[in-house]
């Protein structure tokens, strides 16, 4: 790992501001431990190397001629390539827009080139954002940096993967069940979920459209309080988007919360949880202990997990997250038919219905197929009621339960995941087994809240352990301070896996 | 294997949802749908009578943008990523008379 690539975001930014590192250098760093690791990684579905050279001389000039610099300014960024770059392609790791080129840059990325990022690539993902392995794919399947026979978590592989193995500095990813936080966790980084309407979807393409959020991944706290910062906000070009300022989070994030008090919810602590992560969290509540914080129960009743004599585990709240979910998937990629842009399939097509239906038969992976056939099944005439209209009223259930836990705390702590990275292949068998990967994390995108994960330390076989801190909404200051809190007083942070290290 | 979901709904919501399916995948995808399916159902375990759905966990009310003109796409970067183009017009295949 050479000596830039080894800098934090706010540390390189500091020494772009100074001129002791050029933005073109900085790039030049990280092009050079691309070439090195992303044959291992496969972490990026394109290398902007143009663009980002262009860009960095501009930044280099501008620094030249005295005018004022960005919080971001020279900082290799990767972006999860379902965020539309009216640069380079935007495939959604998706056949069907296997050579999409966007007309328009979403509103997170134009803020980051405003505070003058460098965006270096485009970062795989399960395709439409429809995973937690990154195996759905079409492009490739990315590998975890700290064992590369294991997976990066997912949908945001590519981005926790990128930032895990110092392939850039930080990077954009979309969290619709936990697809920042749990590749957060599985690669050993920081990812953080903003509050539902923090952050513009506007040119996010649409999975879950009351689900979505588009947040950070960085190397650590700090790093996520500055790009949660620069990337939140009104937009009038998402009417979801909330109309309240911004606080200047990296500024606050070392103040310490005093007599924090820290809700363990009793549901996320059973016979389900691997005992290594229960552990790791335990710990992790004991330090903030020792360290003044109160540490009290709390009830989310409609979260609960369980498991069966087999190890299967269940939660309301995942069946509710996939209704939701799918119902939303199969109405939001009713727009892709082979017409206005994407695939088209044609070969001996008669009439238009045929056409859509050819086309997205070629285009859509697997999965992509079950969660729009899912979704068409819920909302049908029949079963809208059983099934869509009924995750709508427990969906409340769940978010009434979390208004009632906050009564009694600050912040939730609890695991980001039931397991540490799994093999790759191990799931992709069984699509509900898969869909359990994130039964720590949906219920925060069902109540609209934020969830920061942060690396806890390893376990016994090395992999990274997330934890993740979940607050009431728009507190996005107070789980980064807490977060904070916990890289100061446990000493963990910044996790470097061994193939970055050389 | 669970019977949730039968081939011939399989077939049907393919037609629903636009994806013209095989007969191998129309079977195996009746198995996958159906034990999701039969997952789904552990919500009927929760009373929800009196509840109010939400569709939405920030409730936000209507969002009205102002009449103002603004930028928009060119016919040209609009048709751009088209597969066909005739003119400034999407290109099809026949419409009428398809079902």
């Amino acid at each position: 790992m050479n000596g830039i690539v080894g800098l934090s975001t706010v540390e390189l930014s500091g020494a772009i501001a100074t001129g002791e590192v050029s933005a073109s250098g900085a790039l030049e760093a990280y092009l050079e431990a691309i070439d090195k690791l992303e044959p291992q990684v496969h972490a990026y579905n394109e290398v902007l190397v143009d663009h980002a050279r262009t860009t960095a001389t501009e930044i280099d000039a501008a620094r030249a001629a005295g005018r004022p610099l960005g919080p971001l300014a020279g900082i290799p960024i990767a972006v999860k390539d379902n965020m539309c770059t009216a640069y380079g392609k935007t495939t959604c790791s998706s056949k069907i827009l296997a050579n999409f080129k966007a007309p328009y840059t979403a509103t997170a990325v134009e803020k980051l080139h405003a505070a003058g990022a460098v965006v270096i690539g485009k970062a795989n993902l399960d395709e439409f954002a429809m995973g937690s392995s990154t195996e759905n794919s079409a492009t490739k399947a990315t590998r975890n940096p700290w064992d590369t026979a294991r997976v990066p978590g997912g949908s945001s592989g590519g981005s926790a993967a990128c930032v895990s193995a110092r392939l850039a500095a930080a990077a954009l990813g979309s969290d619709t069940g936990g697809s920042i936080r749990q590749p957060a966790a599985f690669c050993g980084v920081v990812g953080l979920k903003p509050t539902y309407g923090r952050v513009s979807r506007y040119g996010l393409v649409a999975y879950g459209s009351s689900l979505d959020q588009i947040g950070p991944l960085t190397v650590d706290v700090s790093d996520a309080a500055l790009l949660t910062a620069v990337i939140a906000g009104h937009d009038t070009r998402d009417s979801t988007s909330a109309d309240r300022g911004v606080e200047d989070y990296l500024a606050e994030v070392d103040t310490p919360i005093e007599n924090l008090r820290i809700g363990l919810p009793d549901e996320f602590f059973t016979d389900a949880l691997d005992p290594g992560i229960g552990e790791a969290i335990a710990r992790a509540a004991g330090l903030y202990k020792d360290a003044g914080s109160e540490i009290v129960n709390v009830s989310l009743p409609h979260s609960r997990i369980d498991a069966d004599a087999e190890g299967n585990l269940s939660s309301y709240a995942v069946a509710c997250y996939y209704i939701v979910a799918m119902s939303e998937a199969s109405s939001n990629l009713a727009r892709y038919d082979g017409v206005h842009y994407g695939h088209r399939g044609e070969k001996d097509v008669e009439g238009i219905v045929e056409l859509f239906s050819r086309s997205r038969a070629e285009g859509f992976g697997p999965e992509v197929v079950r969660r729009i056939m899912l979704g068409t099944y819920t909302l049908s005439s029949g079963y809208y009621d059983a099934y869509y209209n009924k995750a709508l009223k427990v969906r409340r259930l769940i978010k009434n339960d979390f208004d009632r836990a906050f009564e009694k705390c600050d912040v939730l702590l609890c695991p980001t995941s039931p397991t540490t990275a799994f093999e790759i292949g191990e799931k992709t068998d069984d699509p509900l087994t898969m869909y359990l990967a994130d039964i720590y994390t949906i219920s925060v995108n069902l109540a609209g809240l934020p969830g920061v994960s942060i690396p806890v330390g390893l376990d016994a076989g090395g992999l990274p352990v997330g934890m993740q801190l979940i607050g009431p909404p728009f507190s996005e200051s107070a789980i980064l301070r807490a977060a904070r809190m916990y890289e100061k007083i446990s000493g963990v942070t910044r996790l470097v896996p061994e193939i970055a290290r050389t | 294997m669970s019977n949730a979901i039968d081939i011939d709904q399989v077939r049907h919501i393919g037609v629903l949802s636009r994806i013209e399916l095989t007969d191998d995948q129309a079977r195996e995808l009746a198995g996958q749908l159906g034990a999701i399916v039969e997952y789904f159902g552990k919500l009927n375990e929760l009373d929800t009578d009196g509840v109010e759905p939400m569709a939405h966990a920030v409730e936000t009310h209507n969002v009205l943008a102002g009449d103002t003109p603004g930028e928009s796409l060119t016919p040209d970067e609009a048709l751009a990523n088209a597969a066909a183009r005739d003119g400034d017009f999407f290109k099809v295949p026949k419409v009428i008379g398809d079902s």
